[in-house]
């Protein structure tokens, strides 16, 4: 079924989900194939199944205000350009997207009434979703028609029943967080400390863990449990490393040296190519991207660790794990010059001292005690 | 600062830290120690002081009969230890890519698993030596704080390097943060305590050889 996303029939602002998915000819065996998925996926029992269907089914679009701010669409292109329509893009298209600036039709003032307007009818009950950083150097580095993304970020959070941080510059500042960090970016939770907030990380993050979040507050009226940075521990529970499909070659010690050597070419471990699987927790040697075809380190690519926060400040992505991050080398050279002239200086001075003591001896004879 | 940030500092400006400490304390007390110099000796020589020097420095290698039967178990615990603390650091794979960053050069690593049970014995081999030596009561006499400070300092970064393969307790950056902080920690009490005997153990030999070459008497 090849269907283009956001061309979905998603009926009336207060149809029921279950509605929504029938008349889109999603039949009641892939419906329950994908509620299983989901609560496996998220760890719960099977005996949730039935719960999450009749959730999923019964619940109504809740309205989602998606901010935009120091971002690159990366998010939003990740969500959208699904190769074939899935459960999971239906679901997101089943809840009632009132502000998305990049995806909407409206522009200009009808945008920004749109989303007032949904900030006011869903006051205390709308899903927030972010994407992007707030720069707090100087509110004109950033604006949606002319409102600060700080204003407009504490204005819509006041409403919001829970926030969305999506991808690694919303959840920790990403790129433009990266030192120097010229515009003084910062997270959403850098700002906002009075809501719940999940954060998917990701660069961009993977579109089923935002549906997950998504799926587990339809059903259970609350957000997933997360770990002590804020990510649903269902996605993010796991290292990449502890989950490769290549972790047998580290524990034999087989790597690619280079990216086109006999080690490349047989898929051994990219840790010598500066992988960042052993550091970086995130879903994608498991769920895998473009409809789990593959991820990067399947591809070939060492993972470069971009749900963890700072991954752009952590030295060369090509740089291995274990290796410093600064020139250690030219450290121990210079010290090591510094250091023989202090020490030629400090056996000088001991010489000295030895001559010294040497010289200031006074011999004493048997007469010199008898006297 | 968070868990990344943390490993960045420990990767970055920590080990910066630990290297010029290391590097300097090591390069001083090399130079204090050569440059004390010896006395001229006026005895006729017996024999040559560089061939009794360079004997001793690998005949010390293996214990004699009488002093292993005395301390048998301190002399296979020492050396379980020692070949486990070479094994750990220079066979394991992460390692020799360190080791390659810095110096240019490295060599093919042995399989993690095997690493791994080197780990083991050297982590039980230093337990085995510190109840040893708390057990004996002339040895627990004559132990002072570094003897303890340097034995914790060595087998910390083993057992903060097994847990952090493991991954037990913490998240992988913080674990490995921990490894590697712990490492500089031991870097930085280096040249200060006996632990420097890893640089001074054939400079030592030789010299106690030579002694006993020039006097053409076996060492």
């Amino acid at each position: 079924m090849k269907k283009e996303p956001f061309l979905t029939k998603v009926g009336p602002k207060d149809a029921a989900l279950g509605d929504v998915l029938r008349s889109n000819g999603v039949s009641r065996r892939s419906f329950m194939k994908f509620c299983a998925t989901t609560a496996s996926m998220m760890a719960l029992p099977p005996a949730m199944i039935p719960m999450i269907a009749r959730a999923l089914e019964q619940a109504r679009r809740p309205s989602v205000i998606w901010l935009s701010f120091q971002e690159c669409t990366g998010c939003t292109e990740s969500l959208t350009r699904a190769h074939t329509s899935t459960l999971e893009s239906l679901i997101f298209d089943a809840i009632s997207l009132d502000y998305h600036h990049t995806l909407q039709a409206a522009s200009g003032h009808a945008a920004e009434e749109a989303r007032e307007m949904a900030m006011e009818e869903n006051f205390g009950e709308y899903l927030l979703v972010v994407d992007g950083s707030i720069p707090l150097g100087n509110p004109g580095y950033s604006t949606i028609a002319g409102i600060s993304n700080h204003d407009m970020l504490v204005e819509a959070a006041k409403g919001a029943a829970a926030i969305i941080a999506v991808g690694t510059c919303s959840t920790y500042g990403g790129i433009p967080h990266a030192n120097p960090n010229p515009t003084g970016a910062v997270s959403v939770g850098d700002i906002i400390t009075d809501k719940p907030i999940v954060n998917v990380p990701g660069c961009p993050p993977i579109p089923v863990v935002i549906t997950g979040v998504l799926a587990h507050f339809l059903t259970f009226g609350v957000l997933p449990e997360l770990d002590h940075i804020g990510r649903p521990t269902a996605f993010y529970g796991n290292s990449i490393h502890d989950r490769c499909y290549r972790r047998p070659f580290y524990d034999k010690g087989k790597f690619a040296e280079t990216f086109d050597d006999e080690g490349a070419r047989k898929g051994w471990c990219l840790f010598k190519l500066g992988c960042k699987g052993p550091t970086t927790y995130n879903a994608c040697a498991t769920t895998k991207w473009n409809d789990g075809t593959s991820f990067p380190i399947e591809a070939g690519h060492p993972c470069l660790g971009c749900s963890e926060p700072d991954f752009w400040d952590g030295g060369s992505f090509y740089r291995a794990l274990s290796a410093p991050t600064e020139n250690i080398a030219r450290t121990a050279a210079y010290t090591a010059t510094g250091a023989a002239v202090a020490g030629i200086a400090l056996g000088a001075l001991n010489r000295a001292k030895k001559k010294a003591s040497s010289k200031a001896h006074i011999e004493i004879t048997i007469d010199d005690l008898e006297r | 600062m968070t868990e990344i940030e943390l490993l960045s500092w420990a990767r970055g400006p920590g080990l910066q830290i630990a290297t010029v400490i290391f590097v300097a304390g090591i390069v001083i007390r090399f130079f204090e120690i050569l440059m004390l110099g010896r006395k001229a000796n006026l005895a006729e020589a017996r024999g040559s002081e560089m061939s009794g020097g360079l004997k001793t420095m690998f005949t010390r290698t293996v214990p004699d009969r009488a002093t292993y039967k005395r301390s048998a178990f301190t002399i296979t615990a020492g050396y379980l230890f020692h070949f486990g603390l070479f094994i750990t650091f220079f066979m394991f794979a992460p390692h020799i890519l360190l080791v390659k960053d810095i110096f240019g050069f490295g060599w093919p690593s042995l399989p993690t698993p095997i690493v791994d049970a080197f780990a083991v014995i050297t982590i039980i081999s230093l337990l085995a030596v510190l109840a040893n030596r708390l057990n004996n009561k002339v040895m627990r006499y004559l132990t002072n704080f570094e003897d303890l400070l340097t034995w914790f300092l060595t087998l910390a970064p083993l057992v903060t390097g097994y847990i952090a393969f493991h991954r037990i307790g913490f998240t992988a950056p913080t674990l490995l943060a921990m490894h590697i902080l712990s490492v500089e920690l031991l870097m930085i009490v280096f040249p200060f305590t006996k632990l420097m005997h890893a640089f001074t153990l054939f400079l030592a030999r030789w010299y106690n050889g030579a002694i006993s070459g020039y006097k053409g008497v076996a060492s």
